[in-house]
């Protein structure tokens, strides 16, 4: 598999994506925000935490207007798979590629603690690893992860079966308890916990490898 | 424009006194212009020419085989040996106060500390990878302490976590000494390849000095010399010297510098921190023996119509200043465009020893450079050997459990989940072990080695006894690395006292740094690098002496690391000897209010065995801690509480449970573990007992008991509950 992660100014945890996606066996090419295009032969994409453009003017709002972002966009059009971590999931949701929006933590506090989560859907190339309903543990580390849509977006997503994970106990605000959602297509993702911090055993969890194997294995042709 | 006429009322302005002020008509021979007279008030102010601490400082240990770089740059580097691709590795660190802009302005100055301690260590070429904190604040009903609190924490977080290093420890007290000066101790470590450090000392005549990085403002001019003053009734008025901190732009700056160090561009750099461009310039000049130009009209602006002394005293933040190879020109400039940060020549190195500033076609500054440094003031200021300390009265009989239950309930002792939830822990992917109990671990990248951080002060014991209360700040440095598993390798230190004018103020000072020599010796811990701050007082009324020591320890495999959770069942022992001195103890503070007694004293030589004995026989353990303020009971609680559990404490003597004797570790083992570890104790000739045992639902000192869920409720919720957010 080859996995393209991209960095912005701000971002900071662009090297733990990539270190994650190389520890699941994928091959890493790191894109600069200031390209215009996506490697070719790219597998899926990474968008990375961290504070793109200092989270000034709204979360991930500039960086849902940078010059990669377009090549993203017509990746993920094309039914390439995304999947954008805590700002990266803010990112996606400024550019309409994921419904509904980021808000300030209900506490107004950033909240860095592991949290409990279940896997709402095991429908996805990205949680297909897990049984639906799986109880798993991974980092949060957020400001603003309270994610918010309107009602009906609410229930067509649930109806659609887009929810990838709810929080066990919502720490943020969230809208039911939602941690992450997927694209209509199921193939673009945004969460806010970090998977790529609970990849090995000094980091006191593992839940977050078996999404990057899960990938690897549905993402790489047989 | 005009500069100002100088008058004594301005000279005093600027923190000169009279006695300074004509060495430098001396130095001159002539009257000095108004940017000149800035220039000196920055170069000659306490916090930048340590001109009341010097003397002292120079008796501290700064060498070892293990030292690449002791004090007197950006930060400390020490060895940690080689790297996965044989190349050296090498921790790059230093802590430093930002306590004085924290008061004023707690959640920019704190979120600027964390960005100058950060800087401090990129600058040398080292990128961070750890943080920690050690505040200290006022009593919790004092009106101003919520505020403080809730602004540090939230600044130190702003900052640290939009920039991504792991926050993985530190401290939080409050004492009414705070009440009128908070404390903000930022550290930071980085790992750096050792043999690509990079220094500040300008060479070659004639290169290109670069200013790189953010432009400059009107911000935090003259904030080098209010943090060199103590505070009244015109604090207020002061907010302007604080400066305002762009994490987003410091994380550009992190990579573009050390994409250009790579490059092989730079001859030397240095950040600009306090008293911005004049310091950094000045000591680039120092240190290489040249003189420097510089052409302010050249300098990136944020404002229009700066003048030449506000351009040379803004303290504007995440600025570098650089000498620059010329044939690398633009390829570095490219580097900066790529990360959209300002490169601009700005001047260049001269053979004369000359500072010689120009603006608008005029010489606004045209100082001896060398002198700016080498004939600051320097002052023995008198000392008062600090007065005996009261007998400890007697202690009135008090069920443990009650003692107990006020400790945790405090919020120096509760749980510190409020603060450390609020930094990121974890960016990089590195962190082993968070912040809460002990030192925090962070794995070095690539490799199985890790490196521990803690930053240890007991101000009550320094106040009682500074010699033995410096003594016991490294002592428990020490101890909470080793309680890791790790191997103690340096210290920096970080000096946070009151007004050095007063003897009994500079005996404190001077004890403290006696004791603080003498535990780093006996340690084999040298001092690398540190920070004095002077004249934290308010109308007159001290901070406690605050000697705050930062200490970095290696462990060469992570294998090696002993975790901190007693599981089921496991024993409960003590490593070192239990007289129950209960002198300035936590019990005292906490249940009676009171801060009697001697500060415990310290054995070093008993703390080197101990912490070798642990280390050797880690292997043995479930778990270890350090004993330090709240004795045996509160360590074995919170050991206890962090792993969900209960424990059960033998002594019923609240002398034997609170005491705060040192060289202490309580560690949890099983049966076996515990009768090889007697054999090892015996050989070693170590003291240890076996004081209770871990497991159940049920705290139990001696007769007393309550239980856990209760206690534990107590403990989390105290902190929040005291700073009025829960």
């Amino acid at each position: 598999m080859h996995a393209a992660v991209i960095t912005f100014p701000g971002s900071n945890c662009d090297r733990d994506l990539a270190v994650a996606f190389e520890a699941a066996g994928a091959r890493v090419t790191r894109v600069w925000h200031k390209d215009t295009a996506l490697p070719a032969g790219v597998d899926i994409v990474g968008l990375p935490g961290g504070f793109s453009f200092g989270d000034y003017l709204r979360c991930g709002a500039i960086a849902a207007r940078a010059p990669i972002t377009r090549a993203l966009a017509e990746f993920a059009a094309a039914g390439g798979p995304v999947l954008g971590i805590c700002n990266g999931f803010q990112v996606l949701v400024e550019t309409g590629m994921l419904p509904g929006a980021l808000l300030r933590n209900a506490g107004l506090k950033y909240i860095c603690k592991p949290v409990a989560l279940q896997v709402a859907t095991a429908e996805s190339p990205f949680t297909s690893g897990w049984a639906q309903g799986a109880t798993i543990t991974l980092p949060i580390a957020h400001h603003d992860g309270n994610y918010t849509a309107d009602p009906a977006t609410l229930d067509r997503l649930e109806a659609e079966d887009r929810i990838a994970f709810t929080y066990a106990d919502t720490p943020n605000g969230s809208a039911r308890g939602i941690a992450g959602v997927l694209s209509e297509n199921r193939r673009v993702l945004g969460m806010m916990p970090h998977p790529e911090r609970a990849i090995a055993p000094h980091q006191g969890a593992a839940d977050g490898a078996i999404l990057f194997r899960t990938l690897l294995d549905t993402l790489t042709p047989a | 424009m005009t500069e100002p006429e100088i008058s004594p009322d301005l000279v005093a302005a600027h923190g000169l006194k009279p006695d300074e002020y004509e060495r430098i008509l001396e130095i001159l021979g002539r009257a000095p212009s108004f940017t000149e007279l800035g220039i000196f008030s920055a170069m000659w102010n306490e916090h930048c020419s340590y001109k009341s601490s010097k003397k002292w400082l120079r008796t501290l240990p700064t060498e070892g085989p293990q030292v690449i770089c002791g004090p007197g740059e950006n930060a400390g580097v020490v060895d940690i040996g080689d790297g996965p691709d044989g190349k050296k590795l090498a921790v790059v660190f230093k802590m430093e106060s930002h306590n004085h802009p924290s008061y004023i302005e707690p959640y920019q100055g704190a979120a600027t500390g964390v960005g100058g301690i950060l800087r401090d260590v990129f600058t040398m070429g080292a990128r961070p990878i750890a943080a920690m904190n050690a505040l200290s604040f006022g009593e919790p009903a004092h009106p101003n302490t919520a505020h403080l609190v809730r602004g540090v924490v939230e600044g130190i977080g702003g900052y640290g976590n939009s920039f991504g290093v792991p926050t993985v420890g530190g401290e939080v007290r409050f004492h009414p000494a705070y009440n009128g000066n908070c404390l903000v101790n930022a550290f930071a470590a980085g790992l750096a390849d050792a043999d690509a450090i990079f220094y500040s000392a300008a060479s070659g005549v004639g290169m290109p000095v670069v200013y790189l990085g953010a432009k400059t403002g009107r911000d935090g001019v003259g904030g080098a010399t209010m943090a060199s003053a103590e505070f009244d009734d015109t604090i207020e008025e002061k907010r302007p010297t604080v400066q305002v901190g762009d994490p987003f732009t410091e994380k550009r700056l992190l990579e573009a510098c050390l994409e250009l160090m790579a490059s092989g561009a730079v001859i030397s750099i240095q950040d600009m921190g306090a008293a911005g461009l004049t310091c950094s310039a000045v000591e680039m000049g120092d240190k290489g023996s040249l003189g420097i130009r510089l052409d302010l009209d050249r300098v990136p602006c944020r404002e229009a119509g700066m003048t030449a002394y506000e351009m040379m005293l803004s303290e504007s933040q995440e600025r570098m200043l650089m000498v620059l190879k010329p044939e690398k020109e633009a390829e570095a400039r490219a580097i900066f465009e790529k990360w959209d940060l300002d490169f601009a020549i700005v001047g260049e190195t001269i053979a004369e020893d000359r500072f010689l500033i120009l603006h608008g076609n005029e010489t606004k500054a045209d100082l001896p450079l060398s002198k700016l440094s080498s004939e600051a003031p320097e002052y023995d200021r008198p000392w008062d050997e600090p007065a005996a300390t009261a007998e400890l009265a007697e202690i009135p009989r008090v069920d443990a459990i009650d003692a107990l239950r006020a400790l945790i309930g405090s919020p120096s002792y509760a749980h510190k989940g409020w603060v450390w939830e609020q930094y990121d822990t974890q960016v990089m992917g590195d962190t082993v072990r968070t912040p809460g109990l002990g030192a925090g671990i962070v794995r070095v990248h690539g490799t199985d080695k890790a490196l521990a951080f803690t930053a240890d002060v007991t101000p009550r014991y320094v106040r009682a006894n500074p010699v033995e209360g410096g003594k016991q700040a490294v002592a428990e440095a020490f101890r909470n690395l080793c309680a890791v598993g790790a191997r103690p390798l340096a210290a920096t230190d970080n000096l946070n006292f009151g007004n050095p004018e007063k003897p009994e103020i500079m005996g404190q000072f001077v004890g403290a740094i006696k004791g603080i020599g003498e535990a780093c010796r006996a340690l084999d811990m040298p001092i690398v690098s540190g920070n004095v701050s002077l004249y934290n007082e308010t109308d007159g009324q001290p901070i406690l002496p605050t000697p705050t020591i930062g200490a970095v320890g290696l462990i060469e495999h992570m294998d090696q690391i002993i975790a901190g959770h007693p599981r089921e069942g496991d024993l409960a022992l003590v490593v070192g000897e239990s007289r129950g001195h209960l002198g300035q103890s936590a019990l005292l503070a906490e249940v009676f209010h009171r801060e009697d007694g001697d500060a415990p004293p310290v054995d070093l030589e008993a703390e080197r065995r101990h912490g070798e004995f642990l280390r050797e026989n880690r292997a043995l353990l479930a778990g270890a801690t350090d004993l330090s303020d709240g004795g045996l009971a509160l360590a074995a609680f919170e050991m206890a509480e962090a792993a969900g559990m209960g424990v059960t404490l033998d002594p019923d003597d609240p002398a034997i449970l609170f005491g705060e004797d040192q060289a202490r570790y309580l560690v949890a083992c099983d049966f076996d573990c515990a009768e090889a570890l007697m054999v090892a104790a015996g050989q070693a000739g170590v003291p240890l007992a076996t004081v209770g045992r871990f497991g159940g639902t049920t705290v139990r000192l001696g007769s007393a008991e309550a239980p856990l869920a209760e206690l534990s409720a107590l403990h989390r919720s105290a902190f929040a509950r005291a700073i009025g957010d829960a």
